[in-house]
């Protein structure tokens, strides 16, 4: 009920900030809208952990930046690689998935698939499948880089090396 | 002069944004194989589409406009690695081989295994 209540105000606010125009009429429309998502969002079962608003605090927007970066970066790289793809070396990279909620599994994989050169091909409940562009590329999931990002993201400690 | 500023800004962003595009695209054609065009559509997935729409935010200036640009790429930054993934799952379902390096390991040993809602 908590995550149905939290979603619904993000619904709301999401209007008002998008319609812009604030006039009766509308204002019902936007609540009919509301009404009907938060309706087909229960009726579906999407409704989760996922939907409370300080799901990972502050380290939210870092995380973000430090993606930034990253994509900046990965970017550049397969830009390089664009003009002499003679150059590449594809391979198939596992890695575990350490992480204690689903939310970090699924920003893991996505942040994976965000970065240029690598992609996910599978994730399922301890393994994540990817395909890399090349050895630079797969550096970011092999070394284990990404993996402590999510996990300092969660607010999980760092395993011992 | 800062109005100056910002308008270079600005135009650096949008031209840069452009400008990985089409390296998006040239690599999406000069890439071998399935599995590697993908990484070369990423490119105009995130960094094109970053660029261009911070460009487009500086043009805006602060109003509701530039809150609704920021929405399009936050959207656009969850859905475009979820159509990427969903692409490259569909085809491994579907026996696509990949070109790997010697060094690599195979992918036929994961297909079998499926994606368990975690």
């Amino acid at each position: 009920m908590r995550e149905a209540f939290f979603l619904t105000c993000w619904l709301v606010l999401l209007w008002l900030a998008i319609s812009g125009v604030y006039k009766p009429v509308i204002l019902l429309l936007g609540i009919a809208s509301v009404m009907l998502v938060l309706w087909l969002s229960l009726r579906m079962k999407v409704v989760g952990e996922e939907h409370a608003p300080a799901i990972f605090g502050w380290r939210l927007p870092v995380f973000w930046v430090w993606t930034l970066v990253e994509i900046v970066r990965s970017n550049l790289h397969v830009a390089r690689l664009t003009f002499s793809p003679e150059k590449i070396s594809p391979r198939i990279v596992t890695t575990d998935v350490p992480f204690r909620t689903s939310v970090a599994k699924v920003v893991y994989g996505n942040t994976c698939t965000l970065t240029p050169g690598t992609v996910t091909l599978m994730l399922t409940r301890d393994k994540l499948v990817a395909h890399a562009l090349d050895q630079t590329s797969s550096e970011t999931l092999t070394s284990g880089r990404l993996a402590r990002k999510v996990l300092w993201l969660e607010g999980s400690p760092e395993p011992e090396k | 002069m800062l109005e100056w500023a910002i308008n270079l800004a600005s135009w650096f962003l949008l031209l840069t944004g452009g400008v990985f595009g089409v390296i998006g695209g040239i690599g999406l054609i000069r890439f071998p194989d399935f599995y590697s065009r993908l990484h070369g559509a990423g490119v105009t997935d995130t960094l094109c589409a970053i660029c261009i729409v911070f460009g487009l935010a500086l043009q805006s200036g602060i109003s509701l406009l530039t809150l609704k640009l920021m929405l399009i790429l936050l959207f656009l930054l969850f859905t475009a690695p979820t159509a990427t993934h969903a692409l490259a799952r569909a085809a491994m379902v579907d026996e696509v081989e990949p070109l790997l390096d010697e060094q690599s390991e195979s992918l036929a040993k994961h297909r079998g295994e499926r994606s368990s809602s975690i």
